[in-house]
Parts: structure tokens; sequence; C-alpha cells
């Protein structure tokens, strides 16, 4: 699926350069939107972890680390929790409002690894991580990109079902068994918010190494001189 | 290609797009001190209204078996004050007042007199750690048909002789499995664990749960909330 390309004519020298709407609007939205909700909701999660930093015995409690209260959101319990009680609506509402957006847009498909995906993860591998030659890329994202891509959204999916039966194992109580229990499900919730985070650091590393036309298409939609072959 | 455009249009549709963004700004909203403290609130308000949707009065919190218990010495002892409030359990009565038929004092033995329901359930406290215990007792829907109360009023208020209070949305105290307890782990409920009588309700967090009690009242309109929620913390809780 090639994108749709403008050409761009320099106003002073004449030169043409290619342009391609690469993010519509409502997913530019519900990136920054939910990238900030991410922040809050992990910040006042670690406050409210602070509360009880274990998940063993209350008795006798063996603390499974310290996290520094400068790295957390809300101060002290409650406050962490009235934080993270509010910020879990945007957190939701930006996900469904993506979800909905994809599925009916058709966009998803610029970003859904699947099958005929696999054959070029490897490549990308060896590109990435062992030197080998940069293969030609088709598509808006690469192998790789969607990958990781596809594989937060379903972490993040992941994280909403798993604080749903933190929040409520007695309503939820079919769904905190499918987890192992009240108790399990708050290790899922925190393993999550650890491979989410993971996700945040590669990303943030790739945009710093070779993104500022891809951070820019993220805030204005366009990317000029699009790295994929164009229509 | 079939659009074509010079890099001065091309510069403003850019700005359009990013000025489109701009509603995110009003996330800054949450920085400024008084109203964040409403928003807060608000957001704490909606999950708590959530939270009181979600509730399903016939939906049973788990049951566990007795090889699944938490070892009673490793069950805590939380106060927000005193282990032991000194109840005098010889003049202890529980003094019920608000909506009901029949105000008054009540015993331990009227208590002890309507059906006894012991189950082992898992207390969840706020902090994140849980515990499964025995408890038994009356249903606390017994209770408010043996005083009259009136089942439309919208909650029950608790008080404690450690000066903790509480209070209950009708729903949760109408539940099955909210229990007046008086006993734990088959032993009469001992000072620490709040005797002579406490609440257990396994569908709310560990605060809800008050030990000590001395006062009950069905009412529309709460004064105080409870000790925890009026520093902060959700009014419903539910879980």
């Amino acid at each position: 699926m090639a994108a749709r390309a403008i050409a761009v004519e320099d106003v002073k020298t004449g030169e043409v350069t290619e342009a391609v709407y690469e993010h519509p609007f409502v997913v530019r939205f519900c990136h920054w939107l939910n990238a900030v909700a991410l922040l809050v909701m992990v910040g006042s999660g670690l406050q409210i972890f602070r509360a009880f930093p274990s998940f063993g015995a209350k008795i006798p409690q063996k603390d499974l680390l310290n996290w520094p209260k400068a790295f957390a959101l809300g101060g002290w319990l409650g406050g962490a929790l009235q934080w993270h009680l509010t910020f879990m609506w945007i957190y939701i509402g930006t996900g469904l409002l993506y979800l909905g957006y994809q599925v009916f847009s058709g966009n998803y498909k610029q970003v859904l690894f699947g099958t005929r995906d696999l054959p070029g993860v490897w490549p990308m591998v060896r590109h990435y991580f062992f030197f080998g030659p940069k293969p030609a890329q088709t598509e808006t994202y690469n192998p790789l990109q969607k990958h990781a891509y596809t594989t937060v959204i379903g972490l993040g999916v992941l994280s909403v079902v798993t604080g749903l039966a933190v929040w409520k194992p007695v309503q939820f109580s079919g769904l905190a068994r499918m987890m192992g229990g009240f108790h399990w499900a708050r290790v899922w919730h925190f393993a999550i918010m650890w491979a989410i985070l993971g996700f945040v650091f590669g990303h943030l590393v790739m945009v710093v190494l070779h993104g500022w036309n891809n951070f820019v298409s993220m805030l204005t939609g366009w990317k000029k001189d699009p790295e994929y072959p164009v229509e | 290609m079939s659009l074509h455009t010079d890099s001065r249009k091309f510069r403003a549709m850019n700005r359009r797009e990013l000025l489109k963004l701009t509603p995110l700004v009003a996330l800054g909203a949450f920085a400024i001190p008084k109203l964040q403290t409403r928003l807060l609130d608000a957001g704490l308000g909606l999950s708590d209204w959530a939270s009181a949707r979600l509730f399903r009065g016939g939906h049973l919190a788990p049951t566990f078996a007795d090889s699944e218990l938490t070892p009673f010495d490793k069950f805590p002892i939380n106060d927000y004050d005193v282990d032991d409030p000194q109840v005098d359990f010889d003049r202890w009565t529980l003094t019920v007042s608000g909506a009901v038929e029949k105000p008054g004092e009540y015993t331990l033995a009227q208590v002890r007199q309507l059906p006894k329901i012991a189950q082992n359930t898992r207390h969840v406290c706020v902090e994140g750690w849980d515990v499964i215990g025995r408890f038994a007792g009356a249903r606390l829907s017994d209770f408010l048909k043996m005083i009259g109360a009136d089942t439309t009023a919208r909650f029950v208020y608790v008080e404690c002789a450690d000066d903790y209070y509480e209070s209950l949305d009708m729903a949760t105290a109408l539940h099955p499995q909210s229990l007046l307890c008086y006993e734990m782990y088959g032993q009469s409920l001992t000072r620490e664990h709040g005797a002579p009588l406490r609440l257990t309700l396994p569908t709310k967090v560990g605060y809800k749960q008050a030990k000590y009690l001395t006062d009950l009242k069905v009412t529309n309109v709460l004064e105080r909330v409870g000790y925890w929620e009026d520093q902060g913390y959700s009014s419903f809780y539910g879980l």
C-alpha cells in the first residue's frame, strides 16, 4: 500500500521534493494525548506501588524495590490514586478512539503486523543489530516497526484489562481468575507496564537516531522526503 | 504524483495541521494547583460513579477453601490509631439511629441471634496487599431488616470506638456477603481485629471494613463519608 504523495516546489530554488500525509489527525491527537496519559499512569502507578512495593505476603513483607519518590506522581497513595483513576479515562478513551478510527478508516493496514511481514523481519533485525545492509523499505513502516507498534498496542489493551482486574477483582472476577486471581493480576499489571516502558525507550532512541522527519510527521501529519516509494 | 504545491503553501498547511493539536494544551490545567484539585476530584467522582454502576448486588465475591486461608497470625492488623481502643465488652451496645423503625441500643446477643454466615473471602487493602481470611457473623441485610431500616435510604453510616467512621452505599450493605462480623478463624473476634463487632465486606476495599463498631445510622445524607475518604480516597471503592 503506497501512500499518496504531493510534489512540493521550493519557492526560492525551484527544487521539487515529495511529501506524504502519513498520520491522520485522529492518530496524531491520540498519540500525544495517550503519551501524556501513559506518563501520568506510570508515574502515579509507581507511587501506588510504593505503598506496598512487593508481590509477596504482607507479613512478613519483603520489598521488591524502593522506587524513588522523585520518579513518582501524586505525593501519597491517595493522591496517586486520584491521578490514576482520572487519567485512566483519558488512557482508555484515546485507546478506544484510536482503535475505532484505525478499524473504520482502514488505516490499520499501515500499522498491523501480519504474516506477509514475516519474511522482512530477519533482514531488518540483521540491519539494526548486526550491521547488515539496509533492506529496501516498501511501506510506511518496516516489518520491525509494524511488529513493535502492533505489540505495544496489544500491551496497551492488556494494561487496561489487567488494570480492571486489579481495580475490580470481584465485579470482574472471571477476568481476575484468568490471570490467576487478584494477586497475580497485580503482578501482570506491573510487568506489562515495564514492557510498555521498554517500547517507549526503544521508540525514543529511534526518534533521536533518525527521526526528525518522523517526529514532524507525528505533529503535522506530513512527511517530507519519505524513505519509501510513493504514488 | 497528481498533486503539486509550493513550499510556502506546504508550510501553511503544516502549520494548520499542527494548530489542530492545540486543544491538547488544555491538559496544562492539571498543572494549575487550584484546577488540579477540582479535575482530580471530578476524575475520582467519575470513577466512583462507574464503580457504583458496575456493582452487581447478586454477584458474589470469590470464596476460598480452608487450605487457601492466610494463617491467622499473618493476617495484618491495620488501624489508623490504636490496636485496642479498650472497648468495655460488658457495657457494649450498638447504637442504631436514622431511617429505621426500631432505633436504640442493640446487644451482641441480638446480633448473634440472626442466622450465622461463615465465609472465606479475600481482604484487599488499598495499598495493594491481600489476604484470605475466615469471617463469620450476621448478614448486614438481616440486621437492617431486624431494625426496620428503610432500605431505600442511600447510605449506612458507622462510627467506631477509636473514632474511626465509615459509610456504605445501600446496595453494598444489602449484598449477601456483607457481614456484621463477630468471629474470625472460628474464634471470637480479638480486640486487634475489631471486637466485639466489625464490618466484613468482600466487595469493598479494606478501609471500608470498619472495626470496633459503636454506632450505625441509616441515612440519605452523609455529613462525613469516611476517615480516609475525607482525606481524598475513593468514596465508593468497590472491588
